[in-house]
């Protein structure tokens, strides 16, 4: 187990290490720069910008500079934020995104797995039905539509709820409801397959055979096989829904993480695309990690080598 | 049954102790936040009408960037330092210049030193004493390399010394402060509109020991963030609200009603519209477009013009566009009232010249009322007569019904209205039997392709800076680094060459008007229409202004139920 560790961990560094190193790359293949607006600047003003963050630099000199930096934990000044470090813009939404999609997480698990196994455990039947549809459309509708519609409906028409911002806990009804939708409905989806494909396994009809009851078949012997994929969606689930989403955050006005990725991007902010998405990197490597260790928690058989 | 029930509840608890183990390395609440410094933190504290007293709730924008006056560039920036900070000058609600900083000002008659005489008792919004020095030390720090300040050229260029300052010696750029309330500004050349620039927010005034000990990210924290004016920032949790609370040693403090205004920093217009509509905000700037057709006639809803022109550029360099007589077809061939009215839902005004209404001549007179000699440049009126004059001038031109004209291509990015025009043009210029293909391109690749000539036909547009008429014409300079699509006139050069250097009022009027007359007749760019501020405001709201800039004016306003 030990040396397994030891192993993903090196493993780890080397992805994040090749994701840092491809997306800066790539970041400046990119047409346009962060300095870019509708009024040109002067080209002194353009230089001395420039000079001022290095980037008047030949690229490679400027990945050394960056890399050596960040080994040292400098993720460096966001370019278009100016006065605010990388680290501080991540470090300050993080919490809030996380919150918002923590909450999230544990609904879509919540209703997820148990609605899951009932579908499958009601085969065929109406209940069966009705979870079907419910998550098909939880897959297949965007999520700014689900947005829009809670919005215009609970906080516009009925009032029910605050539009705008994380006030109290009722303000984070509507961007969990948002957030849970789309992992609830696919939780459903592969619970139910799962949970399906389990029911029909020999050991379960030995199970039932050797007249063991019904909620420990179910339980102790089904769910524990069953719930195998749904662990494996949960890592990278959890990495996403917790950094948050760029159209919940914008709709909600919530002051969270996800919407710094894209910006970022549309921006040009180097510095900025270059941490969240190595933060982004660490977080999802972290996942996958903590998911393998679970895997052997739950099934003893698998092995980690 | 039951039994099922109770028993899937427990493995949804016991699925759930998994999730809280895949949870750890981000931990919801709090821990995260250790590592941010100061006010950075959001944590989500009650909105602040927990400080009590009159609160304006408002939404202008999302997020700035920047509200370092020296580094702001954009218009939402713009409307927050309005009311954090004053400059020597401002602008008054009937758009000519008033005392702002300075009580008094005056101009030496070779129109090269400026003198500023600032009130008394002028104080930073921590109590400490506000001096002449201050200016100083803030317009030199505009001109600094290191802060690489994007509108120094534009504010301070005129400036003696300004040319060694931007190269590092900043105490060669030649403002004085010979006493602690007296500024004295030397200029390399007379610049009649300077007292519009002394009222530019690139130019207000940052206290030299705050700045200096907390380097760029002074702006950032509300504890370090002094400033001069009407309001200070005492919150701001990026993404989501500032929060600004009344100065109470600012010298006007008495004439200020409101206790503070929450600018929220909404950025999607849906829920701007959605907060406006449950009373969360009392006016909003961002309308959902596809909202307007239903406040038509809705008191609340105003539409307001502000200085600046969405125009189409031709890239010159391009054969076919060097034949004034396809520019002229080209331009002629478009039904401007039907753009502006009907496409742009009437958030924009069409356009018969390339200065529209709100800048101002030399006499104060509105500079579009003496263009021309009071006539439009392009009759709307008559769109018919405007398209068959168009054929001809395109049969003339070589290319009857648009025979052997080569196809050109339409670039522009997807935002507001730039689809729609696109397709417009499309339709309107296939009229005179041209093919154009439209480009759709990301925003931020947009400006590089289109500063680099890479097209054949894109949008622009441009929002004054100040009403001076220069601030616009000056784009169709031939080595202006706005001019996109690089027209070269000489004769223009030579007309604005005037206007930047004559004291003559009459001579200078005259030379502005010329280069826009040359500018129409060679149709140098083809102006489609011109800008509109469009937004919602409650009745509520009494005594704040909108300014022909695009700026709100909230200090003097009240909330009245």
């Amino acid at each position: 187990m030990v040396k397994y560790i030891t192993k993903r961990i090196f493993l780890a560094i080397a992805t994040i290490w090749a994701v840092a190193t491809l997306t800066f790359f790539l970041m400046n293949l990119v047409p346009g720069g962060p300095f870019m607006a509708e009024k040109a600047i002067s080209p002194a003003a353009m230089a001395a910008l420039e000079a001022k963050y290095g980037l008047d630099k030949p690229l490679g000199e400027q990945y050394i500079m960056y890399m050596s930096k960040a080994l040292h934990g400098d993720f460096g000044d966001s370019l278009r934020q100016r006065g605010r470090t990388v680290s501080s813009i991540i470090f300050s939404k993080f919490p809030v995104s996380a919150k918002v999609g923590g909450l999230a997480v544990i609904v879509a698990l919540c209703l997820g797995v148990p609605l899951g196994c009932f579908a499958a455990y009601k085969r065929g039947k109406v209940t069966d039905s009705i979870i079907s549809v419910v998550s098909t459309c939880g897959i297949a509708v965007p999520g700014f539509v689900i947005c829009t519609v809670l919005m215009y409906f609970l906080g516009v028409r009925a009032r029910l709820l605050p539009t705008l911002g994380l006030t109290d806990w009722k303000s984070y009804i509507m961007p969990v409801i948002a957030l849970a939708f789309y992992p609830t409905s696919y939780i459903m989806r592969l619970m139910r397959s799962s949970m399906l494909d389990v029911l029909g396994q020999d050991y379960m009809r030995t199970a039932k055979a050797k007249g063991l009851s019904q909620r420990v078949s179910l339980f102790k012997h089904a769910l524990r096989n069953a719930i195998l994929p749904v662990v494996t969606y949960l890592g990278p689930m959890i990495a996403y829904t917790l950094v948050g989403s760029f159209i919940v955050e914008k709709i909600f006005t919530i002051p969270g993480l996800g919407r710094e990725f894209i910006s970022a991007i549309t921006n040009r902010d180097y510095t900025m695309i270059m941490g969240t998405t190595i933060f982004l990197a660490t977080f999802m490597v972290i996942m996958n990690v903590i998911v393998d260790i679970v895997y052997k928690l739950i099934d003893p058989r698998i092995q980690l080598k | 049954m039951k039994k099922k029930i109770i028993a899937l509840l427990l493995s949804a608890v016991m699925v759930m102790g998994l999730a809280a183990c895949g949870g750890d390395p981000g931990t919801p609440s709090g821990s995260g936040a250790e590592g941010s410094t100061g006010s950075e933190v959001t944590d989500n504290q009650e909105p602040s009408q927990s400080s009590g007293g009159k609160i304006l709730s408002v939404q202008i924008g999302p997020n700035p960037e920047t509200i370092d006056p020296a580094l702001n560039s954009a218009v939402d920036g713009g409307n927050m330092l309005l009311h954090n900070f004053e400059c020597l000058l401002l602008v008054g609600q009937d758009g000519t210049l008033q005392p702002g900083q300075a009580e008094s000002w005056e101009t030496s008659e070779d129109g090269l030193t400026w003198t500023f005489h600032l009130r008394d008792g002028l104080k930073w919004s921590d109590g400490s004493d506000l001096t002449a020095n201050d200016f100083v030390y803030s317009w030199k720090r505009v001109c600094d390399p290191e802060v690489a300040a994007p509108y120094a050229e534009t504010v301070l260029s005129m400036v003696e010394g300004y040319d060694a300052a931007i190269a590092g010696d900043l105490d060669a750029l030649q403002v004085a402060a010979p006493d602690d309330s007296t500024l004295v500004v030397t200029l390399n050349a007379p610049c009649s509109f300077f007292g519009s620039l002394a009222a530019f927010a690139t130019l207000s005034p940052v206290q030299q020991a705050t700045v200096e000990a907390n380097g760029d990210s002074w702006a950032v924290n509300p504890e370090t963030y002094i400033s001069n004016g009407p309001f200070y920032v005492s919150e701001w949790v990026p993404s989501s609200y500032i929060m600004m609370s009344k100065n109470p040693y600012y010298w006007n403090a008495d004439a200020i009603k409101l206790d503070g205004i929450k600018f929220n920093l909404i950025e999607d217009s849906n829920a701007a519209y959605s907060a406006y509509q449950t009373g969360e905000v009392l006016m909003i700037k961002d309308v959902p477009t596809e909202e307007i057709p239903s406040l038509e006639g809705n008191g609340e809803f105003y539409v307001d013009p502000i200085i600046g022109t969405y125009y189409i550029n031709l890239n010159m360099k391009e054969e076919i566009f060097q034949n004034k007589k396809v520019r002229q077809a080209l331009n002629l061939a478009i039904d401007r009232d039907y753009v502006a009215n009907t496409l742009m839902q009437g958030t924009y005004s069409p356009a018969s010249n390339f200065m529209g209404p709100g800048w101002i001549d030399t006499d104060g007179k509105e500079f579009v009322e003496n263009a021309n000699g009071g006539n439009p440049y392009i009759d709307n009126a008559d769109y018919e007569g405007n398209l068959a004059k168009a054929k001809e001038l395109l049969a003339e031109a070589g290319y009857p019904d648009g025979a052997g004209f080569p196809n050109i291509a339409y670039t522009t990015n997807d935002a507001g209205y730039h689809k729609v025009v696109a397709e417009y043009l499309q339709q309107a210029w296939a009229e005179l039997g041209i093919n154009m293909e439209v480009n759709i391109v990301e925003w931020s690749s947009f400006t590089p392709l289109r500063r680099a000539q890479n097209y054949d036909v894109a949008r622009n547009g441009w929002v004054g800076d100040y009403s001076d008429p220069s601030n616009m014409l000056d784009l169709l300079y031939s080595s202006n680094g706005n001019n996109d699509g690089k027209f070269a006139n000489a004769e223009y050069d030579a007309a604005m060459d005037i206007s930047r250097t004559t004291l003559d009022p009459a001579e200078r009027s005259q030379a502005l008007h010329k280069a826009e007359d040359i500018l129409m007749e060679e149709v140098g760019c083809i102006p489609l229409a011109y800008y509109n501020d469009f937004w919602l405001q409650s009745d509520k709201i009494v005594d704040s202004w909108h300014s022909a800039y695009g700026y709100w004016y909230f200090m003097y306003a009240d909330i009245v139920e």
